[in-house]
């Protein structure tokens, strides 16, 4: 049983992978196949969350070599809470797909390369094997890029170039990182390094190695200074696309921080601790700066990401219990609430014909629809009560306060301000003001197309899973918090995965 | 259970709001008006019923110690009693002045939601709960500021009160959160009862800044003034309700709600005297040169929201009975003549006292109501307001605190422009001839008269008989405040007596200058016009914007410049940056290097590797540079076949002479010659490179000469044959021990494939008209 829950979310999207490969040429077949995926998938991701929810950690060493020779697989909570939300997120996509993607993308692939992307967001959830982790980020990669770059706009490729690039880049360092620990501790099942890593005479070493992950994860979440390759390539592909990224690509990279900081590197914590608060900071700071200075609906949207990704590594710099919690419900509902916006703002592209600001207008007057989405899912972001996103910024701050890291606290919640800033710039400008021209004569008939409500379905989803995260977050915490003990003491982990009693 | 009900009551009316107006167009508003007029008589029953104080409360968040819980004590009733009653004649009134709007729905929809925010505000218990609130009755805000969205100047002035507003919640949200930790505890009442807790806590002074903050932007406080009179391009219901009798003195109610547990100190009276005594002055003042209606009781309203908040700081139990007096007087004539000066907006067609005049004839009844609101703003008897002004007086004479005559001078100087507001309000245009209104007027439909002639009846009733309001009212609310037990009595006449001496110098004072105002105009205009464009804080607050602009727009530049090679150098540079910092804090790396152990075979492999690379990056042409990359690879191979590896160094060789003839094929579409970077980035590059490269030799050189222990490849070659049957270790190795890193490989190649064939082939024909 815990074998299969471990095993599927890998193959499930690799068989309906190649199942859409023999369909290529029946865009609606691929796209119901990919939903049915994301479906399956939401499925393994709850039965999961059902079998870890009593803080047990499942483990299975594939092909059935023991722990550490083989690969193993592992859930506890935190990955299970992921597998679920990046499920979500792609179902969600995948809905919107259905209702954006045309026939040619679909005829190049597009369906199996995203069934393929989620099977490497899977895979790196549920691994527990370094340079495994590492291969499921190629997959990722790989995949990532040709979504990115398929459609071979002059803008798509510039920004496909960038991504790619900076990534291969990271994922260069990422390497690097596993061959120096594996030259350390001989090893590169993550929790028999726990183990040894502790072990290594010299600590100094291991620190200074561990900064190789920092910078690998750190482009990979895309944090202050090595974020340029998202605001550079996220406006350009299809809405589905950038909207599946948003969710996905620099949640992996955070969860991969979360990971080997709490777990690898766990030791020597002071130094670290110093620098992810400046990083946070300063990722905080310039992400917010960056989207305010923007005029395009994806591009404020993609600066942001930056800017949030900084809340989550305030969240881990605190290695306290509440600091993780806060953090994965950050990861949470920034998830639901950006790829949200992001499909508001093809929404938006549907009804009015741009992303520029300036050319948008009116939407407050004439689709009350989208007007309440957008609220639901921007407010949120700007972390309005009762909304999700104010409980996050509510935890952070609890959690940097009882740690006593006023300044980091004292940052984010001047930052939450400018996020609320350009969040009503949006508002103000595509909502609230006037459309600047004559509306689109066919703009009631496109507002009432049957592809618009396929369209309007994820972000209903996003907008009400917002609001619930509010409303329950009582039962959510509650949750995070033993998913934060877990995280802030691996002996279940390692006990888990290497046999014998936690200490 | 039934608290829940009446407090979030507003919340269900704003759900359904927007389909009654749609079926039943304005007369929707009086029927919506019940569900006020049903929390108001909720809130009665309280006040007349057995407890004292009525609470209920659910675990919301346990991990974080936040329940949602209200508590509706003395002080809650007073706020609930006035939110639900005006609010109920604010919905009324609201289906006259915006009958046949097409957005009346709308406009329900957020002031009745607003109206939940403030009830439930004002009734919680819990931190976080009165937080939600909070924000929530700043949101509702910028809606119904911004109701005219169609104009720039009303998104404007709401996004600038919720910046404010906002802004300072946050401040206010890390006060709470501090405070909580502080106290231990998120509920108000075990804070409060918790007596010097607070106080004698090392946090106590950010704890109290921070709130402040929060009060200080939310009403309105010197230098958070300007957001206010601003906010005036909100339609006036909305002004009439939020920006004079009930949002903004939520900033007044967080003080008085946290006075127990806060108050009392040196600093809480210092910094609430003074910002509440320069708010009094300020609005007073800033009345004086005034035309517009609207804005001069906006100004009358920042004027008296100082005054709650400075006698606060006074903090005694007189002060804190003048505070809820003149708090309650002030709710019921300022609201009153906000919906006098929309009448008149309605019938007349402007605000500007310059073009109004003897509207008396026109509109009697709203001329009542102005008449009988001017008096209460100027401090008139036998009005409500003049009782709460000589309790006012009362305290700041008898004040302990150092600076008393400093209170008393503001009082002594703001009082009289408040009477020349008043006089400008009533007299000039319902009274005296001139001025051409744009429309004929008439008098209002009833429904925008009851509401405020009802409001005006208070002030006179509670004028002549304080002793109606002051046992179930007044005195409970002044008790929760102060936190402790005292009696409250009110009389018109207090006898001769000092405080009366001072309050008739006012008046007359005041009715003087009201005489002389258009000296008084002409001696202060030239200096406030010059102040006001050079360091007044609506300059400080475009230059905010201004800066944000510019500051993010050059950030941006620098950061996001698109360039890729610099990207790629800022990446490098961070790996080296952090990897040094690392190494330094801790004193360096071990390193230890043995060169007698190196074979002259080994020295001759580096060379090679180490060569190729060099020529790589000096080469001038692309030929030459893969050349160069082959030869690093056939390094690296042979260097695989010494440390006798000979499956690795093939498939390096392979892949390298694949990879040369693959760029050979490629480079035959490439135009031109290669691209040269200039002197200073090869420089620069080379530095970078050259950091980079010593790092990660470093590194390595580290991790060797550390011990190393068992590692997992000796189990490899144990059991490669033995369990899984290879003979080749390697082999096995993928295929087996690890197989799930080659079927991700396998997926990698298949995709890379895929993506290779769909970059090649397909390109999207147009761009632009791309479904999204």
């Amino acid at each position: 049983m815990d074998d299969a829950l471990l095993i599927l979310p890998m193959l499930v999207p690799l068989l309906f992978a190649c199942l859409a490969i023999a369909v290529l040429r029946w865009r609606h077949v691929q796209a119901a196949l990919t939903i049915l995926n994301a479906a399956i998938l939401i499925g393994l991701g709850i039965a999961l969350m059902v079998v870890v929810w009593d803080e047990r950690v499942i483990v299975t060493q594939v092909a059935d070599w023991p722990a550490p020779f083989g690969i193993t697989l592992v859930a506890d909570l935190f990955s299970a809470i992921m597998v679920l939300l990046a499920a979500i997120v792609g179902f969600s996509a995948a809905i919107y797909s259905a209702a954006t993607i045309d026939d040619r993308r679909a005829l190049y692939g597009y369906y199996p390369l995203f069934n393929i992307l989620l099977m490497g967001v899977m895979g790196a959830f549920l691994t527990g094997d370094l340079f495994n982790l590492y291969v499921w980020f190629e997959v990722l990669l790989i995949s990532s890029f040709v979504l990115l770059g398929l459609g071979g706009t002059r803008a798509q490729m510039e920004g496909a170039i960038k991504y790619v690039v900076l990534n291969l880049l990271s994922s260069i360092i990422f390497l690097t990182g596993v061959g120096l620990v594996y030259g350390m501790a001989g090893t590169l099942n993550m929790a028999d390094l726990a183990v040894r890593l502790r072990d290594v005479e010299d600590e100094g070493l291991v620190l200074v190695v561990s900064m190789l992950f920092l910078v690998a994860f750190g482009v990979k979440a895309a944090v202050f200074p090595v974020f340029s390759w998202l605001p550079a390539s996220y406006h350009t592909p299809p809405v589905a696309v950038s909207a599946l990224f948003a969710g996905l690509l620099t949640k992996v990279g955070v969860y991969a921080l979360i990971r080997v900081f709490s777990l690898l590197f766990a030791e020597d914590q002071a130094h670290v601790q110093d620098v992810l608060i400046w990083v946070a900071g300063f990722t905080m700071v310039t992400g917010v700066l960056g989207a305010a200075a923007q005029n395009e609906f994806r591009r404020i949207l993609s600066f942001h990401i930056v800017s949030q990704i900084g809340y989550m590594v305030m969240g881990l710099a605190f290695f306290t219990p509440l600091g993780y919690a806060a953090a994965i419900y950050f990861v949470a509902h920034n998830m639901f609430a950006k790829t949200g916006l992001f499909i508001v703002s093809g929404l938006s592209h549907r009804l009015l014909g741009s992303f520029e600001l300036k050319k948008l207008g009116g939407l407050a007057k004439h689709s009350p629809e989208v007007t309440l989405l957008f609220f639901l899912c921007a407010f949120s972001l700007a972390g309005l009560p009762p909304l999700a996103g104010f409980f996050g910024k509510f935890a952070l701050a609890r959690a940097g306060f009882e740690a006593e890291h006023y300044i980091i606290v004292g940052v984010s919640l001047a930052v939450g301000l400018f996020t609320m800033y350009s969040m009503t710039k949006i508002w103000a400008e595509a909502f609230w003001k006037p459309y600047p021209a004559e509306l689109p004569g066919d703009f009631q008939v496109r507002r009432r197309q049957p592809g618009m409500l396929v369209m309007t379905i994820p972000a209903v989803i996003f907008a009400a899973l917002g609001v619930a995260m509010g409303v329950a977050a009582g039962p959510v915490f509650e949750l995070l918090e033993r998913a934060g003990e877990q995280l802030a003491d691996p002996s279940g982990y390692i006990a888990a995965v290497l046999g014998g009693e936690p200490e | 259970m039934d608290i829940a009900l009446a407090v979030l009551g507003g919340f269900a009316a704003a759900a359904v709001a927007p389909l009654v107006v749609a079926r039943a167009g304005h007369y929707g508003g009086y029927l919506l008006a019940l569900v006020p007029l049903a929390v108001f008589a909720f809130y009665l029953s309280l006040a007349f019923g057995a407890d004292d104080v009525a609470a209920v409360s659910w675990t919301w968040i346990d991990a974080l110690g936040v329940d949602f819980s209200f508590r509706i004590d003395g002080l809650s009733r007073l706020f609930g009693l006035l939110i639900s009653g005006i609010g109920a004649i604010i919905v009324v009134y609201a289906a006259g002045y915006l009958k046949g709007d097409p957005k009346l729905g709308r406009f329900y929809l957020f002031l009745l939601s607003f109206m939940g925010a403030m009830l439930g505000l004002t009734a919680a218990d819990n931190l976080v709960t009165l937080f939600v609130f909070w924000e929530l009755t700043s949101v509702t805000s910028y809606m119904l500021i911004g109701y005219k969205h169609e104009y720039q100047a009303s998104r404007d002035a709401a996004l600038q009160a919720l910046l404010v507003t906002a802004g300072g919640g946050l401040a206010m949200l890390a006060g709470l959160v501090l405070l909580g930790i502080a106290a231990d505890t998120q509920s108000i009442a075990e804070i409060n009862a918790a007596g010097d807790v607070v106080r004698d806590h090392h946090l106590y002074v950010p704890i109290l800044v921070l709130l402040l903050i929060g009060a200080a932007t939310k009403s309105a406080q010197f230098p958070f003034h300007f957001w206010l009179p601003g906010a005036m391009e909100a339609p006036t219901p909305v002004s009439a309700y939020l920006h004079s009798a009930t949002m903004v003195k939520a900033g007044v109610f967080l003080l008085a709600r946290v006075n127990p547990s806060l108050g009392g100190t040196t600093e809480w009276t210092a910094a609430l005297s003074i910002a509440g005594g320069a708010t009094m002055l300020l609005g007073a003042y800033l009345a004086l040169n005034q035309y517009d209606l609207k804005r001069i009781l906006a100004y009358t309203t920042l004027s008296a929201l100082g005054t709650l908040v400075m006698l606060l700081g006074v903090g005694t139990e007189l002060a804190l009975k003048g505070m809820v007096t003149f708090l309650l007087a002030h709710a019921l004539y300022k609201g009153a003549l906000f919906m006098m000066a929309g009448a008149v907006d309605h019938e007349a067609g402007t605000r500007d006292v310059r073009h109004l005049g003897k509207l008396a004839r026109a509109m009697p009844i709203t001329a009542a109501v102005a008449v009988i609101g001017a008096l209460s703003l100027g401090g008139f008897p036998p009005l409500f307001s003049f009782i709460g002004k000589e309790v006012l007086l009362e305290a700041t004479l008898e004040n302990e605190w150092g600076a008393f005559w400093l209170l008393l001078a503001v009082v002594a100087v703001s009082s009289p422009l408040l009477v020349v507001a008043a006089g400008v309000i009533a007299i000039r245009p319902f009274f005296q001839a001139g001025g051409e209104p744009p429309k004929h007027p008439h008098e209002a439909p009833p429904s925008m008269w009851a509401g405020p002639g009802i409001l005006a009846l208070g002030s006179v009733v509670l004028g002549l008989a304080p002793v109606l309001g002051q046992g179930w009212l007044i005195e409970p609310a002044a008790q929760a405040v102060a936190g402790e037990e005292f009696e409250v009595r009110l009389a018109l006449w207090h006898g001769f007596n000092l405080p009366l001496a001072v309050s008739a110098m006012t008046i007359a004072a005041g009715i003087v200058a009201y005489l002389f105002r258009e000296q008084l105009r002409a001696l202060t205009w030239p200096v406030e016009s010059r102040v006001a464009g050079t360091v007044g804080p609506t300059r400080g607050y475009e230059g905010f914007l201004v800066g944000i602009k510019r500051g993010s727009a050059w950030q941006t530049r620098k950061l996001q410049h698109g360039r890729l090679r610099r990207y790629v150098a800022t990446t490098a540079l961070a790996t080296v940056g952090l990897v040094a910092l690392a190494a330094f804090t801790n004193g360096g790396v071990p390193l230890a290097f043995d060169v007698g152990g190196v074979h002259f075979y080994e020295w001759f492999l580096g060379a090679l590797v180490l060569g190729g690379g060099v020529l790589t990056a000096v080469a001038r042409n692309r030929f030459f540079a893969v050349t160069a990359v082959g030869v690093v690879g056939v390094g690296v191979a042979l260097i695989f076949l010494v440390f006798s590896a000979p499956d690795l160094a093939m498939t390096q060789l392979l892949v390298d002479v694949l990879t040369v003839i693959l760029f050979v094929l490629v480079f035959y579409h490439l135009p031109g010659p290669m691209l040269q970077a200039r002197r200073g980035v090869l420089v620069r590059d080379a530095a970078l490179s050259l950091a980079v490269g010593a790092t990660m030799t470093l590194l390595v050189l580290g991790v060797v000469h550390a011990d190393r222990p068992t590692d997992v490849s000796e189990f490899y070659a144990a059991a490669a044959y033995a369990e899984a049957f290879g003979r080749n270790v390697v082999n096995v190795i993928l295929v087996d021990f690890r197989i799930l890193d080659t079927l991700g490989e396998v997926v990698v190649l298949g995709a890379a494939a895929l993506g290779a064939y769909a970059l090649l082939k397909y390109r999207a024909r147009d761009p632009e008209g791309d479904e999204q």
